[in-house]
């Protein structure tokens, strides 16, 4: 399910559309994620809050989102952008790569909520099928 | 058998009093044509999909989409007793359908994902953790009598 050029301007264009809401909107997906299927919480034992306000969920969900930017501005070589970040989450972190799609789902939610007319079936899709795109070549240094 | 506190079902309960079965069911269904094509399979009988905006005007879907989202008042009326309540329609979507249940928790995501978009803020963490609770249940319910 590559992404076609018609998904790549979709993306961006959402991209730009979300613009200095994506920290919010990274630090919310990250909370609900941990609160929605709290099995994801066992990779986040050594942070003392993971609450909806917790600071640390705050931060780590930006970090999230600036790492998603960063990788829809190199969306035609999604491999060779996430390389230094797959070998991270392979060797070190080693986080199921199936957890990647409950990352991606709850994000889509919050986009969902924040974004009720522009969000879509037509962007939904097309930003479904990026983020499919993005959990492939995370995971892509794992074995 | 599944517990649910007396916030979980007061929570699902105000989510479906409120609900415009009519704008909802219809969105979800679409949603789910549209950004999972290959469920489209089980509705070849139902005129033109060809494109998102023949699957948005598809009255034949909407009405579909409308039936699918009343089938969840069973669920909400015998919350106790899903398992039980879906038993038969786990039958027919098995052995009449022949639906894969994978495609249970694809429907699913899109119906949370269009209520998100309705509730906006107020789709919070907890209302979202108690309704995917609720889903999980019926599609582990409709995918029970699968042999």
């Amino acid at each position: 399910m590559s992404l076609s050029g018609r998904d790549k301007t979709i993306v961006k264009s959402f991209w730009d559309k979300i613009g200095s809401r994506s920290a919010d909107i990274g630090a919310e997906a990250l909370g609900r994620m941990l609160r929605v299927f709290p099995q994801t919480k066992t990779y986040f034992a050594h942070w003392s809050d993971l609450g909806p306000d917790s600071p640390q969920v705050r931060k780590h969900g930006s970090v999230i989102m600036a790492a998603v930017g960063e990788a829809i501005g190199k969306i035609d070589d999604l491999t060779g952008a996430l390389s230094s970040l797959s070998e991270l989450h392979a060797f070190k972190l080693r986080v199921d790569p199936a957890n990647f799609r409950i990352l991606a789902h709850n994000l889509i939610v919050v986009i969902a909520s924040y974004f009720p007319a522009d969000f879509t079936p037509e962007a939904h899709v097309s930003f479904d099928k990026f983020l499919m795109r993005l959990a492939f070549a995370l995971s892509e240094r794992y074995r | 058998m599944v517990e649910w506190t007396e916030q979980e079902r007061t929570t699902i309960t105000n989510i479906f009093t409120n609900l415009n079965y009519e704008d909802v069911g219809p969105k979800a269904l679409c949603r789910c044509l549209i950004v999972y094509p290959w469920t489209q399979r089980y509705f070849g009988a139902f005129g033109n999909l060809y494109n998102a905006e023949a699957i948005m005007s598809n009255p034949n879907i909407a009405a579909h989409g409308i039936t699918v989202l009343h089938g969840l008042d069973r669920a909400v009326k015998n919350m106790d007793n899903i398992k039980a309540t879906y038993a038969e329609l786990s039958v027919l979507h098995s052995e009449k359908l022949h639906v894969d249940p994978d495609n249970f928790k694809l429907l699913s995501d899109c119906l949370t994902i269009v209520i998100a978009a309705k509730l906006g803020k107020d789709f919070t963490p907890e209302t979202q953790a108690t309704f995917q609770k609720f889903l999980a249940v019926v599609v582990s319910a409709l995918g029970r009598q699968y042999h």
